[in-house]
Formats: structure tokens, sequence, C-alpha cells
């Protein structure tokens, strides 16, 4: 075991498949000697050479249409999208394209791609850099969205979502790169896609997070049990396909629940499990489920971005709301 | 720049060839095959306008007048190549190897269209302009990875020059010099949008340039200057030379699809001195002595039996079943998935 961050927890698993299968190949923009812009890809173009990590020219449209034309021969495509809010130039070959080849062939062909790419707010980026779009990938029929909340678990959802043979969004909150360190076993291992973890037991309240959002809600957890409220925390990990069993059998045992996410409020994965949970638990509930969320504005230049950015101060709130509604 | 680029013909709209450098290459085998695929296709597509002028498909755009462009190129590829066509380019693909029947069925809104025969490199046919260019960059790639002779080429016509994913493509397929034919159909109309409006060049092969891509501008009509020219950039693209753009100069005779009229967007009597790339192809063979009624007669014939028995076939075909739906969005369907398409199987009632 050794203790890695989240990025080092990246670059292993993508070192431990490139090992594992000739077909596995990186690219994207400044991902080769450069080793990427946040080094989530360093050495691995000197250990497995030009022909499977490579730099591309500056075009995500094309990078993300290369990759669906070379899963038509088993290339086992891993091409990053440098800052996630630059998706918007590829939105036609993910979401137009990649995710729609398996049905468009009737099965005959699939684009088994991960595409990795950086995103998230806190870190004082520049415009265009910090938002979160993964909504607009979980609308998508066909594509899989992955969010690691820290080192261990993106080393096993990573070489799980290269394995899946369907395409796979990879998201990688900026502020956890390199927050924490976690132990991470040095041998591979997989965690399954579509399944939420339990980060903390508790009876009073459930909230329910993904990505960084999970710390808060650990925090705020920590929070209230010094009043006296057990929160239970769930990660979901992949918020498409939404582990909505355990999201369920959790809220039948506390019969509240906070749903909370760094994007904005409408149309959102917090919007989409509200209705999961009073669709299939309602009898259930003491207490309408409530969100955290940012506003529905345009992500803030960074200077804002602390006082539109969801905190655990926010989800103390929402959760205190909840329990004495 | 339209001196740098000249428009290359083999043969003139009378079917006299004009470049006796061909003359050995061009026998009467090839003459029949290129005319058997240019009919047969010309057909199909007649057919498909009446049937839905009946009822019978759905929109469906005509490719009339590019026969000459589709079946040339695509009978200068291997059966082994990859193929990644536009909407329009249905010829191309009956030609290269698509099932009639799954053509209509595509036209006929059935998903079955898109599915080429086993073994068969088509890509199902791009809807959106130009995204279908990195994808055969990729695919020949991946060919080119494996050390393969196999090439891709991909169709798009003069609007889709104006996209980014035209210009993504051409440099992506530069930068890696992957085994791609960049075939243009330039047919001066993006739906309603005259080529002049499109762009201020005067040609499209001078934007393989800026890539150093080897780009030729051939008469599209002239369906032995589009065999040949196509032939020479595949052989160049099969010895790892990289990849060729080609402009074919053609014409849509017809509108874009059953859905507009064209006389609302083109000056009257604008198309009328083109000749038909099929007419051109038999003022050459009756020049040449190829021109053989009893073979036409059976040729046409048994043509017009193949499309009866396709439209028959579509016809017939079962329909479509709820469950497919559902059956290849995942490899394996995420559990919400499979509960959705159990109750709508129970709303709608199982068969």
């Amino acid at each position: 075991m050794a203790q890695m961050t989240m990025i080092q927890a990246i670059t292993n698993a993508l070192q431990t498949e490139l090992k594992n299968d000739e077909d596995v190949l990186v690219f994207g923009e400044d991902v080769g000697q450069n080793g990427g812009v946040f080094r989530a890809t360093e050495g691995l173009q000197e250990e497995f050479g030009e022909e499977r990590v490579f730099d591309t020219p500056l075009a995500e449209s094309g990078i993300i249409g290369m990759a669906v034309g070379m899963s038509t021969q088993g290339v086992r495509p891993v091409p990053e999208i440098q800052f996630f809010g630059f998706v918007f130039e590829a939105m036609d070959a993910v979401s137009g394209q990649a995710a729609r080849f398996r049905y468009r062939s009737g099965g005959r062909w699939h684009a088994p791609i991960t595409i990795r790419s950086p995103f998230g707010g806190g870190v004082h980026t520049p415009e265009l850099h910090a938002d979160s779009l993964e909504g607009l990938f979980a609308q998508q029929p066909g594509l899989k969205v992955v969010i690691p909340s820290g080192p261990y678990d993106a080393k096993g959802l990573l070489i799980q979502s290269i394995r899946d043979n369907d395409p796979v969004i990879f998201l990688e909150h900026m502020k956890l790169y390199r927050s924490f360190r976690e132990e991470v076993p040095e041998e591979e291992y997989t965690l399954e896609l579509g399944k939420a973890e339990t980060k903390r037991e508790g009876k009073d309240i459930t909230l329910i997070a993904y990505g960084a959002m999970v710390h808060a809600a650990l925090k705020a957890a920590e929070e209230l049990e010094e009043e006296n409220i057990q929160a239970e925390v769930i990660d979901l990990r992949t918020i498409a396909p939404i582990d909505v069993d355990t999201i369920i059998e959790s809220v039948k045992k506390t019969s509240r629940a906070v749903v909370i996410q760094e994007a904005q409020r409408k149309a959102g994965i917090a919007a989409s499990i509200v209705s999961e949970i009073q669709e299939r638990a309602i009898l259930h509930l003491e207490a309408p489920v409530l969100r955290v969320t940012a506003p529905d504005t345009v992500y803030p230049f960074s200077e804002a971005e602390e006082i539109w950015l969801p905190n655990h101060k926010d989800i103390v709130e929402k959760a205190k709301e909840s329990i004495n509604f | 720049m339209e001196e740098h680029f000249p428009m290359k013909k083999i043969m003139d709209d009378q079917g006299n060839l004009i470049d006796s450098s061909y003359a050995n290459d061009i026998d009467e085998d090839l003459v029949k095959k290129l005319y058997y695929h240019m009919s047969r296709i010309r057909l199909f597509d007649r057919k498909a306008i009446s049937l839905q002028r009946q009822g019978r498909i759905g929109t469906y755009p005509p490719f009339e007048g590019q026969e000459a462009s589709q079946v040339g190129s695509a009978l200068a590829l291997d059966t082994d190549d990859w193929l990644f066509p536009t909407y329009r380019d249905h010829g191309a693909m009956l030609t290269f190897g698509s099932e009639m029947t799954r053509t209509f069925l595509y036209w006929n809104g059935r998903a079955e269209g898109c599915v080429p025969p086993e073994g068969k490199n088509i890509f199902p046919a791009a809807v959106p302009i130009a995204t279908q260019i990195p994808h055969a960059v990729g695919a020949a790639w991946a060919e080119k990875r494996k050390g393969t002779k196999n090439i891709a080429i991909a169709y798009f016509g003069d609007g889709a020059t104006s996209e980014g994913d035209f210009h993504e493509g051409l440099n992506f397929a530069s930068v890696f010099q992957t085994p791609t034919i960049l075939f243009n159909q330039n047919n001066g109309y993006a739906i309603s949008v005259p080529i002049e409006k499109q762009m201020h060049s005067k040609t499209i092969a001078q934007k393989g340039l800026a890539y150093d891509i080897p780009s030729v501008r051939i008469d599209g009509n002239d369906v032995f200057a589009v065999y040949f020219e196509t032939k020479k950039a595949v052989e160049r693209a099969r010895a790892g030379e990289g990849p060729s753009l080609i402009e074919a100069v053609t014409w849509r005779t017809g509108a874009h699809t059953t859905a507009d009229d064209p006389s609302k967007y083109r000056p009257v009597g604008q198309g009328d001195n083109v000749v038909h790339p099929i007419e051109r192809l038999e003022n050459y063979m009756k020049n040449n002595d190829f021109w053989d009624e009893t073979w036409i007669a059976k040729m046409e014939a048994e043509l017009t039996q193949e499309v009866e028995s396709a439209l028959e076939a579509m016809e017939e075909y079962p329909p479509a079943k709820p469950e497919d739906l559902f059956d290849h969005v995942f490899t394996n369907p995420p559990s919400q998935l499979v509960e959705q398409k159990e109750s709508y199987l129970d709303l709608i009632g199982r068969e």
C-alpha cells in the first residue's frame, strides 16, 4: 500500500491499464511529453511510447471524433479533454456519436471510450474551467458518468471505466487532485460502476452527494453530530447510472434526505434523485427531500466562487430544516 | 487558385476520351461494371422518390446526378476498406455492399437500415455535417496501427467544408498521416445555399493545400476521372503516403430532400446544360461499340427485379419490436433501464 493523492492514483490507474491492454491508448492536448497540465499522464509516454500515449492537435471535436473512429477496431481510447469547460466543442462527438454508436449500428459496434477531464470549483481557475457539466451527459442515453471523491475510488473506478465497453465520462474534481492522500493499493483492483458507497452511517437523515461535495457532506455530518443528529452520507461515485437502491434503502431508514450537488439547481442530478425518492419512498418520508446546490447563474469569475459554491454550512442548515420540518 | 486546381477530365460530355493515357486501362468489363452500378443506384433513387410520394417511405434525399461520383469512388475501394458516408451517399453504400432492403428500411425510419452486412465496414450514415471526417481519420489511424493496408474514405458535400470538423479532420489526417481519402462531392448547393455563399474560395481542392494534403479537382460527372483519381489516392494511402483530398464537381439534379422545392432557390435553367453522368457514359459506350442492347435490356430487367424484391422485403419486414429500443443502449442495461423497459412493455401490452 502507498499513500497517494488522487492525481497519483489516476496516473497509476492509466499505467495499470496501459500495461494490461495493448489496445488502450491515451491521447489529448499536452498529455505526451508534458504529462498533462495536471501531470495526470506524467511519465506514461516515456514508459509506453509515442504510439500509445500522444499529443493531438488542439481540437476537442477532432479528439473525440477520432476516438469514435478508432473504436471500430477494438481500440480502447482514453482521450483527455483538458478542462471540462471545453467539452462544448466536442458535444456532437460525445453525445451525437459515441453515445449512440451501439444503438445506431444495431449492436455491431460500440465505443469503449473513457473521456477523462478535470472540472470543479474552488481552485481559482480562469473562466470555463470549473463548471459542473455532468448533468448534460448524465441525460444522454448510452453514456456513463463517473465522479470519484478521492484517490482510492479514482483508481478502482478509472480502471473499471477503461474496461467498460460503453463510453464513460470520467470527471476529476480539481480541488481533490492534491488536497489529501489516501492508502491506495499498488496492485490493480476495480470498483463497480453504478454502485454508491455509504461513507458514514446514521439514523436521522441521509445526505447524498458526489465528487467534492462528499467531503462537504462529511464535514456537515460531523457538525450535526455535535447536535446529536446522526447523518448517513452516501457517495454516489457514479451519477449515470445512479444507484437508486442504496439511496432508497437509506431513506427508508432515516426518513429524511438532503441531496447535494456543486452544479446549478435546475434540471440537475439532485432533482432527479429527489424524484426517485418521492416515487419510491414517499410513505417513509417525514419531510420534503431538500437540495443544496449552486444558484442558477453562470459559474462566476473566481473572486466570487467561494460565495457561489455550496458548502458544509449550507448542508447543515438544510439538514436542520428537514429535521425541524 | 482555379489555375492551380484545373478540373481533371478523362472524357467529355459526348463520351470522347480526352486523355488518351487511360485508353488501355478502360476495357469493356470496367465500362459495363460502372454502367451497371450507376444504372442500379439511379433506379433505386427514382423508386425511393416515388415511394416517398406514395407515403410508403419517409423523407428521402435523392442523389440523382451524382451517380458517377458515388459509383466511381466506391468501386475504387477494396472489400476490407472503410466507408464513412453521409445521408446522401447511399448510392456509394449500395455499390460498396449495403443491402438494398436495409437501405429502404433506413429511409423508412428503421434502425436496421444502419446495419451493414456482416464484415462490411460501412459506418452508419452521418446526419450532422462533417462529423464523419474525424471518424474516418480515427478508423484509418487504427488500421495503420494494426499494420493493415486498409484505408478509410469519408464522403462529404460542399457545405461540410464550412464546418469545424472538416478542418479538424483534415488537420488530424495530415498530422497523423492516416490512410484517409477525403472525398468531396461539390454539387453546388447545401440545401438552398449556393457555393458562392458558402465560401469565397474558388475551389474546395485548394483547402487541402493548407494541410499539405495532396488535392485534386475532378469532373465528378466523369465516372472515369472519379474512378481513376480515387484509385490513385487509395494506392497512395495504402503505400503509407497519407491522406488525399478529392473535389468531385457534380450536380444534384433534384431537391435536397423530398421535403423541399429547388425552384424556390435555384435560378430557372441552372443545371440544364449538365449532361447526366449516365448519359455521358452511354455516349462513350456507343462511341466504342460497347453498347449492347441485349445486355442493357437484360440488365434493366434484372435491376428492376432486384429493386422490386428489395422493396417487397422491406414492406414485409417484421414490425419493429419495442424492446429493440432498449437493447443496444448499453452492453448491460442498468437496473433503471431494465425497469423502464419492463413498464414500457407492460404499458403497450406484450405480444
